[in-house]
């Protein structure tokens, strides 16, 4: 399986790469870890004449936690995040989603910007972002901007990105209470079934705050502010569980495919959900 | 064509690649290092494994342009002048291969793998190990194998101490 020909470039600065992508517009595609694009470059899914490889880009790299705030650069690997003891204590969600993709080598080339940024529905990190309520800063030729998480995510493929800007890092609020990342799927290296991400407080007994997100059960990541609200107040008891399942299942659109029928999938999406929010209540 | 330079079990190459290239590609048929193996092309098997700059990956799924200045270990570079490495000598004592085409990505991963952690346990290793498929052995010689390599080794620094 060999890739059509393309040119390379290795840009050493966020305005270089941003000319390169301008210079050559539709042509042109930026590559990170390339665990997402260059096997679909090798399949032919993906024609990249002019391909810029973003590794020089110091600006991009560095995991930091600060004020409240942690920044993640777009080129941080998913091994960087499950070793990093920094995140694991400001927002331990994250380890635990990492480590459930794919297998070591992956993880150590793939990056947490190229997986929110591909906009691939199987990807892991786009709804966890969306639990967290995430910002994206991207850099084009006008200049930067953020995006939130929430808003990023148009349809399969296709995120608020303009083909002209490199997505630079994420920054989320230092995490407090309990969370969950619960995946189902076939086997390692395998994308989910159905996955969800769990993000809650408590205060009194009760959920203070909720936040929940669902991956690969629509052609977006699909972040569910019902399934939320059916568990604040509550005690998180079984009753509320369903209310928040029942809630979520309005906010999916999974379709058949070789991960099994429609039924099958909303089914696993539930029981992927109640599982995280047990756990998620059970370490706030 | 591109021209690249990688140091390649310790020895600086400048080579003329097409940027297209695969890395396994690069290895195979321009440096004759026949060792990583093509399984599956997918990014599945991990046959394939090589160490890039310290941390295993599937050089299947990387393009050798993009490897420019890195350092490269292949399963050629795991043994020593004085012999086989106490990995390889412990998938021979334990029947850690049958075909043996997984073999060099087994234990170049697992070379990389007891450095990062000279003391796992079964868990960790087969976790660690999770992105190397065998058709043949059902891995429990090759985990019995890496947790054998780690135990001689740790015995060796000891004795060294
Ligand atoms: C066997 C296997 C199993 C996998 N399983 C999973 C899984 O279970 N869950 C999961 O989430 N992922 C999975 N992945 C995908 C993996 O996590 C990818 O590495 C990740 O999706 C993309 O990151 P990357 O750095 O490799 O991006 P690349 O492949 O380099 O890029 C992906 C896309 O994003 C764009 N892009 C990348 N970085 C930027 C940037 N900074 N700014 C703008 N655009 C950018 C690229 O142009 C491209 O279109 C798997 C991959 C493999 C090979
Ligand atoms: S050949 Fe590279 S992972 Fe199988
Ligand atoms: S020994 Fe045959 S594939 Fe592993």
């Amino acid at each position: 399986m060999i890739p059509g020909a393309f040119e390379y470039y290795r840009p050493q600065s966020v305005p270089e790469a941003v000319s390169l992508l301008g210079t050559h517009g539709d042509d042109a595609r930026v590559v990170a870890g390339g665990h997402s694009l260059i096997p679909m470059m090798k399949l032919r899914m993906a024609d990249v004449p002019h391909l810029i490889d973003l590794q020089g880009l110091s600006d991009l790299s560095g995991i930091s936690v600060e004020d409240g705030q942690v920044r993640l650069g777009a080129l941080v690997t998913q091994s960087e995040i499950v070793s990093s003891d920094a995140l694991a204590q400001a927002a331990p969600i994250l380890r635990e989603t990492a480590m459930l993709i794919a297998d070591p080598q992956v993880r150590n080339m793939g990056t947490v910007g190229g997986n929110v940024a591909n906009g691939d529905p199987g990807n892991d990190m786009p709804a966890l972002m969306q639990c967290l309520d995430a910002e994206f800063d991207l850099v084009g030729p006008g200049g930067a901007r953020a995006v939130k998480a929430r808003d990023f995510y148009i349809a399969a493929y296709m995120t608020e990105r303009e083909d002209d800007e490199i997505l630079t890092g994420m920054r989320f609020a230092v995490q407090t209470g309990g969370w969950a990342y619960e995946k189902q799927k076939r086997k390692i290296g395998d994308y989910a079934t159905a996955a969800a991400a769990v993000q809650l407080t408590k205060e009194g007994g009760k959920v203070a705050t909720a936040a929940i997100a669902m991956t690969n059960l629509s052609d977006v990541p699909a972040f569910s502010e019902a399934a939320g609200a059916a568990l604040i107040g509550t005690d998180c008891d079984d009753a509320a569980i369903k209310a928040a399942v029942d809630a979520m299942q309005g906010d999916i659109e999974p379709s058949e495919d070789n991960r099994g029928p429609v039924e099958f999938k909303r089914h696993v999406a539930g029981v992927m959900l109640s599982r995280a929010v047990k756990r998620a209540w059970s370490r706030a | 064509m591109t021209e690249i330079t990688l140091t390649v079990n310790g020895e600086a190459r400048t080579i003329e690649v097409d940027p297209r290239e695969l890395l396994i590609h690069t290895l195979r048929e321009r440096l004759n290092l026949t060792g990583a193996h093509i399984g599956c092309e997918t990014s599945h098997c991990g046959a394939c494994t090589v160490d890039l700059g310290g941390k295993s990956v599937k050089s299947c799924t990387v393009f050798a342009v993009q490897a420019e200045g890195a350092e490269i270990t292949t399963i050629e570079g795991v043994a020593t002048p004085e012999g086989m490495h106490v990995l390889q000598e412990m998938f021979r004592e334990h029947h850690g291969l049958q075909c043996g085409f997984c073999t060099p990505g087994m234990i170049t991963r697992a070379w990389r793998l007891l450095q990062d952690n000279p003391n796992p346990s079964e868990e960790e290793v087969r976790f660690g190990m999770s992105g190397n498929l065998c058709r043949c052995t059902g891995y429990q010689n090759i985990v019995k194998a890496v947790l054998a390599a780690a135990d001689e080794m740790n015995a060796a620094k000891e004795a060294a101490q």
